[in-house]
């Protein structure tokens, strides 16, 4: 049984590091942490959160290679089976809080405050 | 006294050798438990009638029963314990370890000896007449404060019972807060009046001044004697020991009775604590009759004689000297106001402190019989005149102002009334051959005789004028003379107009003078057959009780009694051995060189007589009513009215009651209103200040945090991203 670093991969693989996928887990994370500040509608938000996630989910999954164990893979599994229950939780809550006000905007959702 | 009167009369020695005979103690019936549990049982009766709202006289019925009985048993006891000392057995009441080696007892039991006996008779007798009377008196109020007025009457008699009757000086307390609850309660009996309210309040504070007294005293006889049981203090004082066995401290002799003394003066109405009884009056008359004229305020004369062995421990007498005056002064100041006040009642209540005056006065010139024997007289006759000032409050809508009524004589239905009041006013006046004449007499002959004394004498004797003045001021203006009368401010509540048994006094009123408006459908209110039949039998009792001076030993009936009491002073305990009066055969105290006891009848009468032939040209009707030399024609207008733009001052000074009332506001009332709201200053700015600080705290951090929590969604992720990047720029510079 081979690792998989000594599995064959496409060469331009080889030119990609740990820092790469990094780069594009921050950025996703970035994208998305701006999404859900920046947007007031429930939907665009929750979305953003997985966008999040995901972010989280790629930053492990390279650390996981990087350091040639299997953990942050496993952890990755179980975070996005979580994500989707979560996600279909998730959307069920916006269904009803959309039939209460009739909107999507966040803003309608002000209550609980000092 | 008693053991060294008879020394001036030559029979020296006899009895003064002899001594009180109160040492030989047997054992008592335990069936005297039951005198004041009879009215205890009243007082459950009473209750019960109020539970079960009672309509009709039943409380009144079951009150007379039960004091009834009382009074039997008491006659019973009198009769069996005879001139001997009983004490009862008793029962530990409160029994508690004070120190190490000290356990402080305090046994239920009674002491009864023949001054127990005495104090029983009349408060158990002239409370059951009372209760008859008040029957009749509180008819209006059946059903509604009925039940209630007669359980706090029962509650009263079985305090006093407890009071006169208690083996300790425990127990004695228990019956003397018991009667100062009682007197609150039945003053303030008509609570709606803020008057009697106010009165009730003035009544329990002015006496907790005295208790504070009698609480030291009863602690201080403790501390020295080891126990507060009277027949083992009477043993030990007589041996000359304390508790220990030794020899009985200096300061025992004068620190236990002044401060005995200051508790008598509080209960007893003496002087600066005096003003509380006049307001008093704001109760129902038999209330006034028996508790603040009769029984309760002689608990301090009782307590003084009760405990005389002490009050006689110091040679100097400095503390007896002390009361005399107290007691000459109170009963002056207390005279010339009642001489000016226009209340029938206030006047007679101002007459009773006067009266408590000479009872103070007779105890602490060392006549006990003296005081006793008054306290005896002026129970009969004053219960007397307040029951007569009672009935013409009854019948005339609470009418009590002396210019407003005039000539019940001359009413029908109002004889036996006019005829009680009489007897009432010679008593008081210390008319010939009337008791009140042969007690004050006593009384006053005594301040002759014991040396130093001779001045309180003259200040009674000066007094005894005023008061003939004054009751008979009373008499000369409402009982005869023209009839008129005014309604007091409780016509509207009486029966209307056609109201069949007013129709009695019709005759000769109403006058043309006085009663104009108000008497329209106003008709006086006859005393009925309850009412009458208590003042027939109280006037004749007042009469007799000048009989009881005639039996007996030397000096009546009352002397014997208090004579083989504790109140019994031996020549022996007086310093000299009796030495003292047998100065009085060389002349040397005397009265002008007299001997006292041989012309202060003549003296007393005299001066009686003078202030009742003063009241009768001031204002007596003119005629036979005015003994001739009255000259009134109205009810509001008589000779004195002259006297007083000369009097000027002096009258107007009597008749705000000397303004003790504004002094007192002035000096204590008006600083503690100043204190206490100065402290409440305090406790609102700086103790809640500090209490609403730690509450203010808390508060104010939250609020300056709270906005924080906007609710808005965006919020909180920003502040939650901020926070990261913060915290992650503070790890980047940290590891760089």
């Amino acid at each position: 049984m081979t690792t998989l670093a000594q599995a064959n991969l496409p060469a331009v693989m080889h030119q990609l590091t740990l820092a790469h996928y990094l780069f594009v887990s921050a950025a996703m994370f970035v994208l998305g942490l701006i999404g859900f500040v920046t947007r007031r509608n429930l939907i665009i938000m929750f979305l953003c959160t997985e966008l999040m996630f995901q972010a989280a989910g790629i930053a492990l999954v390279a650390f996981s290679r990087f350091h040639l164990n299997h953990t942050g893979e496993a952890f990755v599994i179980f975070v996005i089976t979580v994500a989707a229950a979560e996600a279909a939780m998730g959307l069920a809550l916006v269904v009803l809080l959309f039939r209460r006000r009739e909107s999507l905007s966040a803003e309608e959702w002000a209550e609980m405050k000092g | 006294m008693i053991g060294v009167a008879p020394a001036l009369n030559g029979v020296i020695g006899a009895l003064a050798q002899e001594g009180p005979a109160h040492a030989a103690t047997a054992a008592g019936p335990a069936w005297a438990a039951l005198i004041p549990a009879l009215p205890l049982l009243g007082v459950v009766l009473c209750t019960l009638c109020a539970v079960f709202r009672v309509k009709n006289r039943l409380p009144a019925v079951l009150t007379v029963a039960c004091l009834a009985g009382a009074f039997g048993l008491t006659v019973w006891m009198f009769l069996t314990t005879g001139h001997g000392t009983a004490v009862t057995t008793s029962l530990d009441w409160i029994r508690f370890h004070a120190a190490p080696g000290h356990e402080f007892v305090s046994s239920w039991g009674f002491f009864i000896d023949p001054l127990t006996c005495l104090w029983m008779l009349f408060v158990t007798g002239l409370a059951t007449l009372i209760a008859i009377y008040a029957g009749e008196y509180m008819a209006g109020d059946a059903g509604a404060g009925y039940s209630r007025f007669f359980a706090a009457f029962n509650l009263f008699v079985f305090s006093m019972a407890c009071l006169v009757m208690a083996d300790s000086l425990v127990l004695l307390f228990l019956g003397w807060e018991g009667v100062g609850l009682c007197s609150y309660l039945l003053i303030g009996y008509f609570y709606k009046r803020p008057a009697a309210v106010a009165a009730a309040k003035k009544a329990f504070i002015m006496n907790r001044i005295g208790d504070v007294g009698l609480m030291m005293g009863i602690t201080s006889t403790w501390v020295v004697f080891g126990t507060v049981e009277y027949a083992p203090i009477f043993d030990m004082i007589s041996r000359g020991v304390d508790g220990a066995g030794n020899a009985l401290p200096e300061w025992a002799g004068w620190v236990i009775p002044s401060l005995f003394t200051i508790g008598a003066f509080g209960k007893s109405a003496q002087l600066f604590l005096y003003v509380w009884l006049p307001d008093a009056m704001e109760g129902p008359t038999p209330v006034s009759a028996l508790i603040h004229a009769a029984t309760m305020v002689t608990a301090g004369v009782y307590l003084i004689a009760r405990m005389y062995p002490m009050y006689v421990l110091d040679g100097t007498h400095w503390v007896l000297t002390l009361i005399a005056w107290s007691g000459a002064i109170t009963a002056l100041w207390s005279a010339t106001i009642g001489m000016a006040q226009f209340d029938i009642k206030r006047i007679m209540a101002y007459s009773t402190v006067s009266q408590l005056g000479y009872m103070f006065a007779g105890l602490g010139v060392l006549t006990t019989t003296g005081a006793a024997f008054h306290v005896f007289t002026h129970a009969f006759f004053k219960a007397t005149l307040f029951l007569c000032c009672g009935a013409v409050m009854h019948g005339f809508a609470g009418q009590l102002d002396l210019r407003r009524v005039s000539g019940l004589w001359s009413m029908r239905g109002w004889a036996v009334v006019t005829i009680a009041m009489l007897v009432g006013c010679l008593n008081l006046a210390g008319f010939p051959f009337t008791a009140g004449f042969f007690s004050k007499d006593m009384i006053i002959a005594e301040c002759y005789v014991t040396p130093g004394m001779a001045p309180v004498g003259w200040v009674l004797l000066l007094t005894a004028g005023l008061t003939a003045y004054y009751t008979f001021r009373v008499f000369f203006r409402v009982f005869v003379g023209p009839a008129e009368f005014e309604p007091g401010d409780e016509a509207h509540a009486h029966g209307p107009a056609g109201d069949d048994h007013g129709h009695a006094a019709g005759a000769g009123t109403p006058s043309s003078v006085d009663s104009t408006d108000h008497s329209h459908g106003f008709h006086p209110h006859a005393p009925g057959l309850a009412i009458n039949f208590v003042l027939g039998l109280l006037a004749v009792l007042s009469l007799a009780a000048a009989a009881t001076y005639f039996v007996g030993g030397e000096h009546g009936w009352v002397g014997e009694m208090v004579h083989h009491s504790t109140a019994g002073v031996s020549g022996a305990a007086l310093p000299g051995g009796g030495a003292v009066h047998a100065d009085l055969e060389t002349g040397a105290p005397g009265f002008l060189g007299y001997n006292p006891h041989a012309v202060m009848y003549y003296v007393s009468a005299a001066v009686g007589l003078i202030g009742i032939l003063i009241a009768a040209f001031l204002h007596g009707p003119r005629g036979v009513g005015g003994l001739l030399i009255g000259s009134r024609r109205h009810a509001a207008t008589s000779r004195a009215d002259a006297l007083l733009p000369v009097l000027g001052p002096v009258a107007r000074g009597a008749q705000h009651k000397w303004y003790v009332d504004e002094v007192y506001d002035f000096l204590i009332i008006r600083p503690i209103w100043v204190i206490a709201h100065l402290f409440h200053l305090f406790d609102k700015l700086i103790v809640d200040g500090l209490v609403g600080l730690a509450g203010w705290l808390p508060r104010g951090m939250g609020g300056a945090i709270r906005p924080t929590q906007s609710g808005h969604l965006h919020g909180y992720a920003v502040g939650m991203a901020g926070g990261v990047a913060v915290l992650l720029l503070v790890v980047l510079l940290v590891a760089w």
